[in-house]
């Protein structure tokens, strides 16, 4: 069963009605306790930490601004301080102010303790209260679950249970980092356990994706240009692609990585996200609540595939050894802490259908790996054929049907397909692009996706997050093929790092139709 | 190395005495192509035309490499194309170059973004045919942002109907005195009937307003609005214009009839001025900060009735947050922001140019109604 009703209007972001705010583009932003549970861990350094200096350089971090790093390994204040700058200086996409980093360093607490403990969330409260009574007043509260996944339920208890998930006269939120479950049944639990703590209107559940321009970006490409709208239904759209392909291996997340697999790690979240952009109806305006409705309704209108069904639109499969980048690299059952009968995909493929009026037979194709020919991360629209080619094929090179074409990395930008004429005396025509790169046509440079993230969930803002029947709806689709493959024994088919996939991808693809070049 | 050929790439640079505006325009393009083909035989290139903004800047040729300089310190925030036209009055040749500069510190795997800079050298022979002279070498479809840092109204007023935003700095055309600052801002106004202004000086306090609209956003906080009873904001020397902006953004975004201004008894380092508002009369005092060495603000102070009290001052690593509450209380905070530097501000009036800000028009005439 679903958890709690969904359509709770989220807060309005809280400026509404200051008469100072026309013309700014940086919004007040309500004094704020952020406490990242997790603190020392790989995306706090990685990502966290750095959109928060970048916050800091841009003017954009509150009046009163504090960060409580939780983390099980004891250690100073002073010693997480020093990890924070190093942090920072290593992977912040700007060289540190020195003023600003020590400003927002000092603003910097460290809570240890097992996020199991009850005096752990006693010694947090206590700090929060500090840092209120520093302030001259009660600070709205934000708790960042950068954690292992096992953890979220324990910690969102430990909040209830400690008090500090609700206050009179301030917000408390909570962010909540993917994986949201690893199964439809695991969602449904962890939704039921934070709905019993906050409520909906509290929680964001962060898929960074969202987070990016690109990605946000396609809204407008396609409701605010009159030209494609007209045809983005099934009487001119042949198929979709969307494209997750990375040409790095595992690395050192073995650990994590082969408990999850290409399914759970992109499909489920960022790649049916994207589907959702390509698919969705326009909204009535851009509210939070308007925009992820009509997202809902996208993932509600495909049909989850029975166990028997999933062979014909699903495709597993793992790299063998081979060649990337000049080098020779090894095969996933040979990357060191992968279990030699692992049966963990690092590639997989799906074909999905929205059954509804604008897209019922336009198949949409899903797949992501690793160690394939190159990063690249894209939506393909293929249009239907002209329906008769008067020119001479004799001649024409690779002609094919019209494809728009939505890179979201690297380069990002829109490429348009077209056909036209080889310069001569025959008429032999040949496609060329008509190609916009979104880095061309901007001067600002795209602030991390974190950034606008984190910026939103100290605003109130949950547009750019998955709501609890969304991230429901996309494991809806995605578990009978989670539970079928489980149930289907290995080894699974291969495919030679550095190359385009497996052979196999292309069983899923309808007549006529062929997987674009990685 | 003239001015204005920062960063040249290669072989891709061009000059020529004697020329013509067509003859540049096809010389740019032969780059241009030349550039595309040598990106596609190589192996590790990257590098694309910026297409955003097209930017003119007229200059005296005494003052070329300093702008060149000014431009220099914009970071990322360059024009796509920026055609520089050098006035020598006693010059009777048009001589060009053409530069095409690129990003140095770009990311591992991101494109580069190729700029291109032509720089025209014209006398005043050529002054009445100007925009015979620019109208070619700009990209078509790209707006326009013109740019005169050192006066030459006249001569840069005929360029206007080439772009859709000038850029200004109220403070590069401020003498101190209210006449100057009369001019200043009439001069803004009267560019502001016709195309959209990024005023540098207004940009100076952006930081400022953010933080004054962010510290009375708080609802308790807001109805202190309409019982402020005194504001106070301190400047550099020079930048008595971008106080009376602060001050006339309040004026308009808090519906406040400000009065004429005059130099108290303190001399010309202050002036004074009042208001009123719905919530009674508002004292107002701009004072110079002698202290103060770069361009703009130094502190804004605003008062309520009730006795709250809110004073922002530069300072390292951002602004410092004085509060003085209702009972007296007083508190101090860093608002965290990296300081800009002038060639961060330049910087930011290019971004400005493609963006709309409604609030500096109704601030400006609201300003203005202190020197009426």
């Amino acid at each position: 069963m679903a958890s709690a009703p969904a359509a709770a209007v989220a807060s309005a972001p809280e400026s509404s009605g200051n008469p100072l705010i026309a013309g700014l583009e940086r919004l007040p932003v309500a004094p704020t306790a952020l406490v990242i549970f997790g603190a020392t861990g790989d995306l706090a350094r990685r990502k966290l930490l750095p959109a928060l200096y970048n916050l800091a350089h841009d003017g954009a971090l509150p009046e009163h601004f504090h960060l409580i790093g939780v983390s099980r390994r004891d250690k100073s204040h002073e010693e997480f301080r020093a990890e924070c700058e190093q942090a920072i200086r290593s992977f912040s996409r700007r060289r540190p102010d020195q003023d600003v980093l020590s400003g927002l360093l000092d603003s910097v607490k460290y809570v240890a303790g097992l996020f199991d403990d009850p005096q752990a969330y006693a010694q947090l409260a206590g700090v929060l209260d500090d840092f209120d009574e520093q302030a001259g007043m009660r600070l709205n509260r934000a708790f960042y679950l950068s954690t292992a996944p096992e953890f979220f339920g324990v910690i969102i208890g430990q909040l209830g249970g400690s008090g500090l998930s609700r206050r009179s006269e301030t917000e408390v939120r909570v962010i909540i980092e993917k994986p949201f479950g690893t199964s439809l049944e695991e969602a449904r639990e962890l939704n039921r356990r934070v709905l019993s703590v906050f409520d909906e209107t509290q929680v964001f559940r962060i898929d960074h994706y969202l987070g990016k321009e690109t990605v946000q970006n396609m809204l407008a490409f396609r409701f605010a240009n009159g030209l494609f709208e007209p045809l983005w239904n099934r009487n001119y759209i042949d198929h979709v692609q969307i494209t997750a392909a990375e040409d790095i291996g595992i690395g050192s997340r073995a650990a994590f990585y082969d408990s999850a697999g290409a399914l759970r790690d992109l499909i489920q979240n960022h790649m049916l996200q994207l589907l959702c952009h390509v698919a969705m109806e326009p909204p009535g305006s851009f509210t939070a609540e308007e925009v992820r409705n009509e997202k809902v309704k996208v993932l509600h209108a495909i049909t989850p595939p029975t166990p028997h069904q999933v062979a014909e639109m699903a495709v597993r499969a793992q790299y063998t050894a081979g060649h990337s980048g000049g080098e020779d690299v090894p095969g996933y059952l040979q990357e060191q802490g992968v279990p030699a009968d692992s049966t963990t995909e690092t590639y997989a493929a799906l074909r999905l259908e929205v059954d509804n009026w604008r897209w019922a037979g336009v198949p949409f194709y899903l797949r992501a790996g690793k160690r394939l020919a190159r990063k690249v991360t894209e939506i393909v629209v293929t249009l239907k054929p002209v329906p008769h080619l008067a020119f001479s094929q004799d001649g024409s090179l690779g002609v094919q049907p019209n494809q728009l074409i939505l890179a979201l990395q690297p380069n990002e930008g829109v490429t348009l397909q077209l056909v036209a004429k080889i310069p001569g005396t025959r008429m032999i025509i040949r496609p060329v692009n008509m190609e916009f790169l979104y880095g061309t046509s901007f001067l600002s440079q795209s602030p991390e996706a974190y950034e606008r993230l984190i910026m939103d969930v100290m605003r109130g803002d949950p547009t750019l997050f998955t709501r609890n029947d969304e991230v429901e709806a996309q494991w809806t689709i995605c578990d009978p093929i989670v539970a079928t493959w489980a149930h289907t024994p290995g080894p699974l088919p291969g495919y030679e790092a550095g190359s385009q996939g497996p052979a196999e991808a292309s069983e899923i693809l309808l007549e006529g139709q062929v997987w674009r070049a990685i | 190395m003239s001015a204005f050929a920062q960063a040249t790439i290669g072989e891709a640079a061009w000059s020529a005495e004697g020329t013509t505006p067509d003859a540049i325009e096809a010389a740019l393009r032969d780059l241009l192509v030349r550039r595309a083909r040598d990106e596609r035989a190589s192996s590790h290139g990257g590098l694309v035309p910026a297409r955003v903004l097209n930017m003119i800047v007229f200059v005296p040729s005494g003052f070329a490499v300093e702008t060149s300089r000014r431009l220099d310190g914009v970071g990322r925030y360059h024009a796509s194309r920026t055609v520089v036209l050098s006035y020598e009055p006693e010059r009777e040749r048009l001589d060009a170059r053409i530069a095409l500069a690129a990003e140095e510190d770009r990311a591992e795997g991101e494109l580069g973004l190729l700029r291109e800079t032509v720089v025209v050298e014209i006398g005043k022979r050529h002054l009445d045919d100007l925009v015979t002279i620019a109208d070619p070498l700009v990209l078509s479809d790209l707006p326009t942002v013109l740019w005169s840092p050192h006066g030459h109204t006249s001569a840069a007023s005929s360029l206007l109907e080439l772009a859709q935003t000038a850029l200004i700095d109220s403070l590069d055309e401020t003498e101190r005195s209210p006449n100057g600052w009369r001019s200043a801002m009439g001069h803004a106004c009267t560019l502001s009937d016709r195309l959209y202004v990024v005023d540098l000086a207004w940009l100076r306090s952006t930081p400022w307003r953010e933080r004054v609209a962010a510290t009375f956003d708080p609802r308790p906080m807001r109805s202190e609005l309409e019982s402020l009873s005194r504001v106070t904001v301190t400047h550099h020397r020079d930048s008595t214009v971008a106080a009376m902006l602060l001050v006339g953004w309040l004026a308009s975004r808090l519906s406040w009839d400000l009065g004429g201004a005059r130099f108290t008894e303190a001399g010309e380092d202050v002036l004074a001025a009042a208001a009123s508002a719905a919530g009674g009369e508002i004292d107002l005092q701009l004072r110079t900060a002698p202290e103060l060495e770069v361009p703009g603000l130094q502190t804004v102070e605003l008062s309520s009735g009730s006795g709250q009290r809110v004073r922002l001052d530069r300072g390292p690593g951002g602004l410092r947050l004085h509060r003085r509450a209702l009972d007296g209380h007083e508190r101090e905070s860093t608002l965290l922001g990296a300081s800009r530097g002038e060639g961060g501000i330049l910087g930011e009036g290019i971004r400005q140019a493609l963006l709309r800000d409604p609030t500096y028009r109704p601030a400006l005439n609201a300003a203005r109604a202190m020197l009426a």
